[in-house]
């Protein structure tokens, strides 16, 4: 290893996902170095939220081990990954229904906070985190009575208010006009640092390619290629892949 | 939120007062015998509603929690002539046990499967008593109440006061888990566990939790039965309408707040009361089931819920 | 030895008459998805409709429950459209609603069965109650033998309807996905009220085997909850053959207990093993969900 590769933030080997017969992952291994942005593409039905769901802890992996940070959290439930340090947002957003907009990510910093901090420093957090996604002004708002996109930034807000070293996104602008999916992705783009790895699933090949360091093309659980965006699209495989044949 | 916790006490100070001048004052016995059987249903749909209620796992299992208090006082009684507070707090770490035990079991069940569990442990724990000579089996088993202590004339009023008691430690408790980092995670887990599991909430040890407190509480309530009806039996003790009941005063008072139970338990326990005395018990249950379906069919949040939506509506048409 | 032959024999006819009462709630539950605790209400107050017929105009007792099987068609009929209209079309937690929605039916149906009848025992006359069959040293009651007949046959009819008729397929595929059934034109909940027509149907005959197997009491739906919803849960969801299967282990595991530690453990039996198998499987032991 050359030494100016950094350990990888996740490493993921030799991961398979079986439902039932089905195989949904099919020997998935992949390095994230801390700092990337990280897209994932595939068709539908290639396994991608299923990918995130073994890393979040939402599916138990039998074969295969997840890393992260080089410990092994394969075992691990998801609240506990969570608070290590792994964020998601759901593909169908997934909102506490019965709370407001700041009681959704107040869930959030109560419960993944790595250290004791007051309730009025938590709150502090809680608002400087709505203002930079733009929510501020609904902070009292039920979240049933957000509009999609909104629902969308709820999401990513409430992943961020976990203080996350990893951000998964899946599919935040699936559905939204393309001046949302704009203010969607400057968003993720503002929010990637060099503490903060994004892994961003998406559909839409402007936005990813915008967007990615490097990308990653799942097709039916397999990666059939990974690297730079450019070199992806270009792909013989991944173009048959998407056109489907 | 200081100011509100002050309140809280007085009330609860207030209402104890007043219970304890009832006993003093009464000279009546019907209103104790009446009374005792409504602190003990508030106490019951209070501690219901924090497994039940704040975390939406719909526990039928009272009458077991219940059955099983009832039944360790009957067995300390026999067994050690054991006094009312040890018999109170024994049922109260057996029921802790109890809602460990079925929370390792069940919780990991989902919806239904979970509440058609807890009908199943209820009867099997029947069952078991029913089986256990020792306390009577199947035919029941008469308890002696000891003389009385010198603070009461009568021990039905002493009963009295003990359950307006346990009623004030279930609402204290009830009330600080809504207002406490476990009340917002069992809040969160009730609307999406998967959501808030990712939130970093321990989904499976907050429900844990909730079920032991909801046990305990559940068992100590039932504990002092044996000595107010000074007869056990298990097929009253164990009744699925106690399961029932206490989840249709919940539902009806409303379980997104601590004070619904409470609001549902006065109303359809004190209609109870009255139909009991004044038609009949069968005229009884027939309004249990029909005030739930038109409760669960009509006013899903409960009254509770209604009062909320009209002070929203009320908001709202200042705003505008 | 004999004694546990004897058991065995009683326990697979006592079975196949638990298939015949889980039927309906195999469909509804298990296909439909219907958190369905007042069926065995249902079923009782089936059986006190055959006992008012055959007490009063002498009808036998499983033409009588032929006869009201077209009056619980349309109980089901109604009680699917209050619960679909009431619940599934709001969608939040039906389940938790469902369930005590349908706890306050049966308790109310139980009230009133005690208003109208009382509470006492009930049965039926007909020549089959109360003769038994000798077989050697095996004594077989002819209610029995009625019973499991008749049990079989609604078996063989209703497997035969889910998977040989349009609607019977229908039936089986909205229950596997809504939304193709959507797309072909037909209208799903039409067919799931159809659906749960027919299961509270069958409870017309069901009803009239309770009754000649046992006398009733108007809470004796309280017992049923554990043996109708073990014998669901035990079979996998929705599965009509598996049902029969899993109604004979239980009846033969209620008529062993019985032999051996005596009725009063008889009770538990069911709700024993249905724990049991949520706690290995937390959604039904062929459970269809993820
Ligand atoms: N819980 C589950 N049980 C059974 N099969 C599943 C489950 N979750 C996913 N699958 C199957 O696994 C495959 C991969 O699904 P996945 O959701 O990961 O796809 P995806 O790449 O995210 O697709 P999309 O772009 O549509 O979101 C699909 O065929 C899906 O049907
Ligand atoms: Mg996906």
């Amino acid at each position: 290893m050359s030494s100016e590769t950094p350990a990888p933030l996740l490493r993921i080997a030799s991961l398979t996902k079986r439902f039932g017969g089905f195989i949904a992952l099919d020997n998935v291994s992949v390095e994230i170095p801390p700092g990337e942005r990280f897209g994932l593409i595939g068709p539908n039905g290639s396994g991608k939220t299923t990918l995130i769901n073994c890393i979040s802890g939402a599916f138990r992996t039998e074969p295969g081990t997840v890393l992260f940070r080089d410990e092994d959290i394969t075992a691990l439930q998801p609240h506990l990954r969570t608070r290590r340090g792994i964020a998601r947002s759901f593909q169908i957003p997934r909102p506490f229904r019965s709370m407001t907009v700041a009681e959704n990510l107040m869930v959030a910093l109560d419960f993944a906070a790595h250290e004791h901090v007051s309730v009025a420093k938590r709150r502090d957090t809680m608002m400087s985190i709505l203002t930079q996604m733009g929510l501020a002004s609904k902070a009292n708002v039920s979240a049933t009575q957000l509009s999609q996109v909104e629902l969308r930034k709820m999401e990513l807000a409430r992943a961020m208010a976990t203080h996350p070293k990893l951000l998964i996104s899946d599919e935040a602008m699936a559905g939204l006009s393309s001046s949302e999916v704009d203010e969607v992705l400057d968003l993720l783009m503002s929010l990637a640092s060099h503490d903060i790895t994004i892994i961003m699933i998406e559909h839409i090949m402007q936005a990813v390619m915008r967007f990615s360091d490097r990308v990653m093309c799942l097709d039916a659980g397999r990666i059939i290629a990974i690297g730079t965006p450019s070199e992806v699209m270009a792909n013989q495989r991944v173009q048959e892949a998407y056109l489907g044949t | 939120m200081k100011r509100n916790g002050i309140a809280f006490w007085i009330g609860a100070a207030l209402f104890l007062a007043a219970a304890l001048l009832m006993t003093k004052v009464v000279s009546n016995q019907y209103p104790f015998f009446a009374g005792y059987v409504i602190l003990q249903f508030i106490a019951l749909a209070v501690a219901w509603s924090i497994l039940g209620g704040y975390a939406g796992y719909v526990n039928f299992g009272t009458s077991a929690f219940f059955g099983v208090g009832v039944y360790s006082s009957v067995f300390l009684v026999k067994a050690f002539g054991a006094p009312l507070p040890v018999q109170i707090l024994t049922a109260a770490a057996i029921g802790a046990l109890m809602g460990f035990a079925l929370g390792l079991l069940t919780l990991r069940m989902q919806g239904i499967f979970f509440s058609i569990a807890t009908i199943a442990l209820t009867i099997i724990i029947e069952t078991a008593v029913t089986n256990w000579r020792y306390v009577g089996g199947a035919a029941g088993i008469q308890i002696q109440r000891p003389p009385v202590s010198a603070l009461f004339d009568n021990y039905v009023q002493m009963l009295f006061f003990v359950q307006a008691v346990l009623v004030v430690l279930a609402v204290a408790i009830s009330r600080y888990i809504q207002n406490s980092w476990i009340g917002r995670g069992l809040q969160a887990l009730k609307d999406d566990e998967l959501a808030a599991e990712c939130s970093g909430v321990p989904t499976l040890r907050l429900k844990l939790l909730a079920c032991v407190i909801s046990g305990a509480l559940l068992c100590a309530v039932g504990a002092p039965s044996a000595m107010y009806l000074q007869f056990a039996n298990p097929e009253s003790a164990f009744n699925l309408n106690y399961s029932v009941s206490t989840l249709a005063m919940s539902l009806i008072g409303g379980t997104a707040h601590w004070s619904g139970p409470i609001i549902g338990a006065i109303l359809l326990g004190t209609t109870q009361q009255l139909l009991t005395v004044t038609i009949s018990s069968e005229v009884n249950v027939l309004v249990l089931g029909v005030m739930l379906v038109l409760f669960v069919v009509g006013a899903p949040e409960g009254i509770i819920g209604l009062i909320r939506r009209i002070f929203r509506n009320r908001n709202e048409g200042r705003e505008s | 030895m004999d004694l546990l032959l004897d058991a065995v024999v009683i326990g697979v006819l006592l079975g196949c008459f638990y298939g015949a009462v889980s039927l309906g709630l195999s469909v509804s539950f298990g296909l439909l998805d219907v958190p369905h605790v007042a069926h065995p209400a249902f079923l009782v107050l089936a059986s006190y409709f055959v006992y008012f017929l055959n007490e009063h105009y002498a009808i036998d007792p499983l033409v009588a429950g032929l006869l009201i099987t077209p009056l619980f068609f349309a109980f089901g009929l109604v009680a699917y459209r209050i619960y679909y209209e009431t619940f599934e079309k709001r969608g939040s937690d039906a389940g938790v609603r469902g369930i005590a929605f349908f706890f306050g039916v049966a308790f109310i149906i139980e009230v009133l069965i005690i208003m109208q009848f009382g509470v006492d025992q009930r049965s039926v006359t007909a020549d089959y109650v109360g003769k038994a069959l000798r077989l050697g040293d095996l004594r077989i009651p002819y209610r029995l033998l009625v019973a499991f007949g008749v049990a079989a046959v609604l078996t063989i009819l209703l497997t035969l309807y889910l998977s040989r008729t349009f609607m019977g397929r229908a039936i089986r595929a909205v229950a596997q996905d809504q939304e193709a059934l959507r797309l072909m034109g037909t209208n799903p909940i039409r067919i799931k009220q159809w659906a749960f027509g027919i299961a509270t149907a069958v409870l017309g005959v069901a009803g009239a085997l309770l009754i000649i197997v046992a006398p009733v009491e108007p809470t004796l739906d309280r017992a049923y909850i554990g043996r109708t919803f073990c014998v669901v849960v035990m079979a996998g969801l929705g599965s009509m053959s598996g049902t029969l299967v899993a109604a004979i282990i239980l009846g033969v595991a209620e008529s062993i207990v019985l032999t051996m530690f005596g009725a009063s453990w008889a009770p538990a039996i069911s709700f024993a093993m249905l724990l049991g198998v949520l706690a290995v499987r937390p959604q039904g032991l062929f459970g269809r969900r993820s």
